[in-house]
């Protein structure tokens, strides 16, 4: 069995003065999509966050491919092979979309799928033929897409997608689930954060329940084998 | 018709379009500074108070190496190099000291980069003496060029192409390579710069070293046009701040289009000379401080974040939750009772302590000023970096009032803090639609032009010589009967700012301060509030500043300087800026420190500088916070 692609035990997390996160505990196998699933408030977000480094922390264990990152700066653990799709996008849009992606730009790592333009685009056809607009001008599904192709072009190992559904229209949440999917079957270990239970269920493998910032007692799901897998 | 014939007919043509591209030159000077600070401000958010010293060292390190080699070489070389040196100062200084500050509050940022300043003045006041150097001209353009009857300097048409130049380069910087993009990208967002894998830490260090080190060329290529000073650090950080925030912070074009309004707006009314305006003589030539205000004014009001600003998204790191304010406690009524009483009896302690009431008259006046700033701050939210403006219009209103008018000592005294309220409700009207950086800029800004009316203003003023022959008349006449004044219309000022402070007026600037939109959403007009607040604040600052013109008998144009506004800010930091005994300490404090210790030295900006970076790094709660940090752990005992 090889090692967990990451890994948390015992999270705490606050925002300034106030705590958000208790004792959370998580894996992700190496391939592996894992859904996290709550309502508003519950500590999605603030656990995302909490593992790229952008709000104080502290774990007993955080680690990324068996390496510790607790303590290490948000862009060191990016380059482990973090990509991180965050819930309001935060696509630039100044830049274009070609620039958007030429920041992001990082070579290929072993043991994580490799996102050449031709990969990238077969994935996202849309993003082809809009390259030099500028982000500021692109729909929400567009800019959603965008942020998606952004944290792939960083060829990541482990990708964090906060609730890829918000905001978006249902046709084209449909063809997100297909999108995320052949991520998934290229070997991208995935951590969703999601409200929407079909997107979770077609895409994910396990699901964890959290609530007031700790994980649900049994709020752990594992899907029934004997349902049919992807394809 | 011939040219000669034309600009007889039309005299105001050829002087107009002289100025014009005099005007050019001085905006290419401009646009050096502002690029820079925009840029870095755009990456960092924070305001760097240090620019000029880039620019002030910068044009002292061209001088220095400009004559080492003869020629073209040693001048322009001297040019790259002073931009190079700056350029590497500017990593260092980001490196040592502004990655302590990046979560720091604002106000705190703008002070530590303020200490930078007063450091680095002396320092250059170390190494290059208090004379003036003057630099080479710049070989092969020392001529000039006849132009519609009149001779243009070569190196101004230079200077003129240069500003464009420079613009279009930083634009295919922004635009064409990686690290400028970074820099767009940062300026958006810099968390996510940093989730896509990039080391912000060294993009921020990049960003600075280079905001420095166009500064630096800015200055060098001054070396031809004026002589090395150490004025010329705040001079022309005044300046920039008006084009940054007439440009929009962080806007490239928007900061060159700013140069070029502030300064053809100058050059116009420099070339208009004296206008008659029914029947009134205007000397325009002498109006261009109050131009250069003017515009600043009428851009902010139509285009609140400057011509290509964008509003500000607001920090992801907000400072502290302030505490709240509490009313005194009987223990605390009673100690203030008893130093009242204390500070009365000064005068009749007798010839031992004949010294006491002379320092505790200036303690007096700091306390004064510094509380009214206080109120500003602590209570309102606004940092103010001008308030030695209000001090100023309040010792000028005062003096003038005394002296020319002729009135008495009363009437003048009022006269005075007449003419600092007036100025405060002008200045208020178009600073209260600020927050934060661009308050504190635009208000330095305000200060600075209040400063170089008054130092230009002979007729009125006395120019650089000040007024003076201000006697108070009886009884204020003798030393006891003007302290003994002074502290009752100290005392009355500091309790008016606390009754304030807990009527609801003063609980509807604290909401307008923790949340503006919940506080506008209750119904709270939070402008007007703030305005009216400005007007309280420059009163009494007036007021301080009327008293400070009857102690010393004299005013001058040194008096009211920016060092006044940061003395001010320095004694609200010290005390602590959230409790309103604090002010009172820090005043107390800074001012016992001038005059025993700073009086005492040459360099007593760099030992202000000092204090001011051991407060923000080591005492953010200043005095009265480490008091309060004792007693609870006293109480908790």
């Amino acid at each position: 069995m090889s090692r967990p692609m990451l890994e948390i035990e015992g999270l705490d997390a606050w925002y300034g003065a106030a705590r958000i996160l208790f004792d959370l505990s998580l894996t992700v196998a190496r391939g592996e999509a894992v859904a996290l699933i709550g309502p508003n408030g519950a500590g999605k977000t603030t656990t995302m966050k909490a593992i790229m480094g952008l709000v104080r922390r502290h774990a007993r264990r955080l680690s990324i491919d068996g390496q510790d990152v607790a303590t290490l700066a948000t862009f060191r653990i990016a380059r482990l092979g973090v990509g991180y799709v965050p819930e309001d996008r935060r696509i630039f849009t100044d830049l274009t979309v070609a620039e958007n992606l030429a920041l992001a730009r990082r070579p290929a790592r072993a043991g994580a799928p490799a996102w050449d333009e031709a990969a990238l685009f077969a994935l996202f056809p849309n993003l082809a033929g809009m390259l030099d607009r500028p982000g500021g001008q692109m729909s929400g599904g567009e800019q959603q897409m965008l942020a998606l192709a952004r944290a792939l072009v960083g060829n990541p190992a482990l990708l964090l997608l906060d609730e890829p559904s918000e905001g978006v229209a249902p046709i084209i949440v449909e063809q997100m689930i297909e999108t995320i999917r052949s991520m998934k079957a290229r070997g991208l270990s995935i951590l969703i954060s999601e409200q929407n239970i079909d997107l979770c269920n077609a895409i994910c493998d396990r699901t964890y329940e959290i609530e007031h910032g700790a994980l649900r007692p049994g709020g752990l799901v594992e899907k029934n084998s004997s349902r049919p897998q992807n394809e | 018709m011939s040219f000669e014939a034309f600009a007889a007919d039309w005299p105001l043509v050829p002087a107009l379009a002289f100025q014009a591209i005099n005007g050019f030159a001085s905006a290419s000077t401009l646009f050096l500074v502002a690029a820079g600070l925009s840029i870095i401000f755009g990456v960092t958010r924070i305001v760097n108070m240090a620019h000029g010293s880039f620019y002030m060292l910068g044009l002292y390190v061209a001088v220095t190496l400009a004559p080492l080699v003869p020629g073209p070489l040693g001048y322009w070389g001297a040019v790259l190099a002073a931009a190079l040196v700056m350029g590497l100062l500017g990593a260092l200084v980001e490196i040592t000291v502004l990655r302590r500050i990046y979560r720091a509050p604002e106000l705190y940022q703008l002070l530590a980069t303020f200490a930078l300043l007063l450091v680095i003045n002396d320092a250059a006041l170390y190494f290059w003496g208090p004379e003036d150097i003057l630099g080479p001209r710049a070989p092969g353009l020392t001529g000039s060029v006849a132009l519609l009857g009149r001779r243009l300097p070569e190196y101004d048409i230079l200077l003129a192409l240069i500003g464009p130049i420079v613009l279009t380069v930083l634009h295919i910087v922004l635009t064409r390579t990686r690290f400028g993009r970074l820099i767009r990208a940062a300026t958006q967002d810099r968390e996510m710069v940093a989730v896509l894998g990039i080391n912000e830490a060294l993009l921020f260090t990049a960003v600075f070293a280079l905001g420095a080190a166009i500064a630096g060329f800015g200055g060098a290529l001054q070396m031809a046009r004026e002589p090395a000073n150490l004025l010329i650090d705040l001079g022309v950080l005044g300046d920039a701040f008006v084009v940054v925030v007439v440009g929009g912070m962080g806007s490239i074009r928007g900061a060159y289009l700013a140069a070029v309004l502030v300064a053809q707006v100058k050059a116009l009314c420099t070339a208009l000379g004296i206008i008659e305006i029914a029947g009134i003589s205007f000397n325009m030539s002498k109006l261009t401080l109050v131009a250069e205000f003017l515009v600043m004014a009428v851009v902010l009001i139509l285009r609140p974040h400057g011509l290509f600003g964008r509003p500000i998204p607001p920090a992801h790191h907000r400072g502290s939750v302030e505490a709240p304010l509490r009313p005194l406690t009987t223990t605390g009524k009673f100690s203030f009772i008893v130093i009242i009483l204390g500070l009365a009896a000064l005068p009749f302690l007798g010839a031992a302590f004949s010294y006491a009431p002379v320092l505790a008259l200036d303690v007096l006046i700091a306390a004064l000023f510094a509380a009214s700033l206080h109120f500003l701050m602590g209570p309102g939210g606004l940092a103010s970096f001008g308030h030695a403006a209000s001090f100023g219009l309040g010792a000028y209103g005062t003096a003038f009032a005394a002296t020319s008018l002729g009135l008495d000592t009363i009437t003048a005294f009022a006269f005075g803090i007449a003419v600092a309220a007036l100025g405060a409700a002008l200045l208020g009207s178009v600073a209260v639609r600020l927050e934060g950086v661009y308050f504190a800029m635009l208000t330095l800004a305000f200060a600075q032009i209040v400063w170089s009316v008054v130092y230009q203003w002979e007729d009125v003023t006395g120019g650089s010589n000040g007024l003076f022959g201000l006697w108070p008349d009886p009884p204020f006449d003798s030393r006891t009967g003007l302290y003994l004044a002074a502290l009752a219309v100290t005392v009355a000022g500091v309790m008016l700012l606390r009754y304030l402070a807990f009527s609801p007026f003063g609980y509807g600037l604290r909401a307008a301060r923790d949340s503006a939109m919940r506080a506008e959403a209750s119904g709270i007009p939070v402008a007007r509030l703030r305005w009216l607040a400005f007007i309280v604040a420059g009163t009494l600052g007036g007021a301080a500043g009327g008293l400070f013109a009857f102690a010393k008998g004299s005013i001058s144009p040194e008096a009211i300087s920016v060092g006044r506004s940061i003395d001010g800010l320095v004694m609200v930091l010290l005390g602590g800026v959230q409790s309103l005994a604090g002010p009172l300490l820090g005043a107390g404090t800074l001012t016992v420190l001038q005059d025993t210790v700073m009086r005492e030295t040459d360099y007593w900006r760099a030992l202000l500088g000092g204090l001011i970076l051991l407060v923000v790094f080591a005492f953010p709660g200043g005095i009265a916070g480490g008091l309060a940090l004792l007693a609870r752990r006293g109480a908790g005992r």
